[in-house]
């Protein structure tokens, strides 16, 4: 079973978790998405013309920065996954690398990435319900944190 | 030469030097076109050599102040004064996004109000960027908690941002004068971006946990540092009970924190002269001439029944989102050349509102203005995949309130100081 497990900084603990044991052939993802990027180069932009002097340009030095600490999570995830996993780091628009990247996996694992304080449509955030929609294959949805008890359910209407 | 055509031509010379300025093309030198517009206006008769000699005599000691400005930040990031910040806020958020976030303010207000707004933008910027990284939190809020400080905390000291010192310069007023005046609008318009930013990334800020494991470990700030930029701001307090000029005291902080690096070896005479972006100091003055100019021959006149010509509350108001407007049209730098000289003669309050307006309003797109952002767009037109819809909706949601409750912050301090 080839199974891909897409990371994101703040609830990669738990989608390494949620890995079957069974699983043989893993890829570990991780998307670094250029927006950031893009608002800090454009500020310099704003200044017209200055920001040019001694220190290195903002904007790439946030995009190496990005990169480094991408691969550095990914490197602590295979490490708590404890066997051999292959490392994908994509750019771009975060919800389509994850689908593209996910074209011949059997699993895709993932956290949700919504407001988990109120239960309901806002759990799922933006980018994990774009990838459960569109993913091409069998989607493990993990809580990053204990999943909620029965009683969080409100009472049936009469 | 006929008033209406040295208009038209004053004219043409700024749209060129914005084009230029915007598009940057590799083998044009950023000052050539605001430079050689200038001397082809004085050259056709459009400004007389007087009133350019007028104009860059009235910009120079401006632009040596901003040199200066330029050469102490660069000192600061030399002396590792940024690096120290982000390992400070690494350890004062103890993990917690919405505990970084706050530091990420006090920094960005900090450090844009004492070095100015491009040391938050340059050098700033990619320190916090590391330290959210590090910390294994959503840089996202952080990042644009910068670049919205960097313009709308620009408010409060003459030497915060070069909109500043230009009106500074023309209202007369001293630097504390300037800066108590500026004191409410500040706080009122950090106040906006605190309640937007934290509400808008409200899921961001309360992910589960951060990692704090990743604290660095840096000496801190050098006191010969501290030093340098206390001396400097209290020069700046004081200067105008000792009758020196502020830019005095900006010179003697750039010249004590460069010293002793290029008796040590690790600054070059060349980094320094690149660190004050000589280029960009020429492509001022040149664009001031282009501005006099048109300003000379008929714009100074449309601008004044533009403006408001009261210091009310409603004229003030209207004179900053004019402010605003101006600078999303065409970059905060020539609107604050064509507004500041005409509000200067309305008063304090009018001034001071065009800044409210130029330095808050660039905040509606990420680049400080529209023609920016589209030429930007079309060079990575093949190459769509950054969302930026993100931005323009947080720019909607702070820079209407920020320049309304700032404005009404100056109005209240122009009244209670005078």
């Amino acid at each position: 079973m080839r199974v891909l497990v897409w990371l994101v900084a703040e609830t990669w603990e738990t989608a390494i978790a949620a890995v079957p044991e069974t699983a043989r052939d893993v890829t570990l993802l991780y998307v670094v998405a250029p927006d950031v990027e893009e608002v800090v180069g454009g500020a310099r932009a704003g200044l017209l013309g200055r920001g040019h002097g001694p220190a290195p340009p903002p904007e790439r030095s946030v995009a190496s920065i990005s990169e480094e600490a991408a691969l550095e999570l990914l490197e602590d995830a295979r490490r708590r996954l404890g066997r051999a996993a292959e490392l994908e780091l994509r750019r771009g628009r975060i919800e389509r690398e994850v689908v593209a990247a996910a074209a011949d996996a059997d699993l895709l694992v993932l956290a949700r990435d919504g407001d988990r304080s109120r239960l309901g449509p806002h759990s799922i955030g933006r980018q994990a319900r774009f990838v459960i929609d569109h993913a091409p294959c069998q989607v493990l949805l993990v809580w990053p944190d204990p999943p909620p008890s029965v009683a969080t359910i409100p009472p049936a209407p009469d | 030469m006929a008033e209406p055509l040295a208009l038209a031509l004053s004219l043409l010379a700024l749209v060129g030097t914005l084009a230029a300025a915007v598009r940057r093309p590799r083998w044009l030198p950023e000052a050539a076109v605001p430079a050689g517009g200038a001397a082809l206006l004085v050259a056709l008769g459009a400004i007389s050599l007087t009133g350019a000699r007028h104009a860059l005599a009235d910009l120079g000691p401006t632009v040596g102040f901003l040199a200066a400005l330029l050469v102490l930040a660069d000192g600061c990031r030399r002396e590792g004064v940024f690096a120290a910040i982000g390992v400070w806020m690494a350890a004062a958020s103890r993990g917690a996004a919405t505990r970084l976030l706050a530091l990420t303010f006090v920094a960005c207000a900090a450090v844009t109000a004492v070095l100015g707004l491009d040391a938050t933008v340059v050098l700033l910027t990619p320190v916090v960027f590391a330290t959210a990284a590090r910390l294994r939190a959503s840089p996202k809020p952080h990042v644009y908690a910068c670049t919205h400080l960097a313009n709308s905390a620009s408010l409060l000291l003459a030497v915060s941002n070069l909109t500043n010192l230009l009106a500074f310069r023309a209202s007369g007023l001293s630097f504390t004068r300037f800066a108590a005046l500026m004191a409410l609008p500040w706080l009122a318009v950090i106040a906006v971006e605190w309640i937007v930013l934290r509400r808008f990334f409200a899921i961001d800020l309360e992910r589960p946990h951060v990692d704090a494991r990743g604290v660095g470990d840096s000496p801190p700030i050098s006191r010969f540092v501290l030093a340098v930029l206390g001396l400097t701001l209290a020069g700046f307090v004081a200067s105008s009970a000792l009758g020196v000029a502020p830019v005095w005291f900006a010179t003697a902080g750039a010249v004590a924190i460069t010293l002793p690096a290029l008796t040590r070896g690790t600054a070059t005479t060349g980094s320094i002269v690149r660190a004050a972006e000589p280029g960009f100091l020429v492509f001022v003055l040149g664009l001031g001439v282009i501005v006099a100019t048109a300003s000379h021959n008929g714009l100074h006149s449309a601008v004044t029944s533009l403006l408001p010509g009261g210091g009310s509350l409603p004229d003030l108001l209207a004179i900053a989102a004019i402010g605003a407007v101006l600078a999303n049209l065409v970059n905060n730098l020539p609107a604050t050349l064509i507004l500041v000289p005409v509000a200067a003669t309305l008063g304090i309050g009018p001034v001071l509102a065009v800044l409210v307006g130029v330095n808050i309003g660039p905040n509606l797109s990420y680049t400080g203005s529209l023609a920016t952002l589209l030429w930007r767009r079309a060079l990575r037109a093949e190459n769509t995949d950054v969302e930026l819809g993100e931005f323009a909706r947080l720019g909607l949601l702070t820079v209407p309130a920020g320049i309304a409750l700032a404005t009404v912050a100056l109005w209240f301090a122009v009244r209670a100081w005078s």
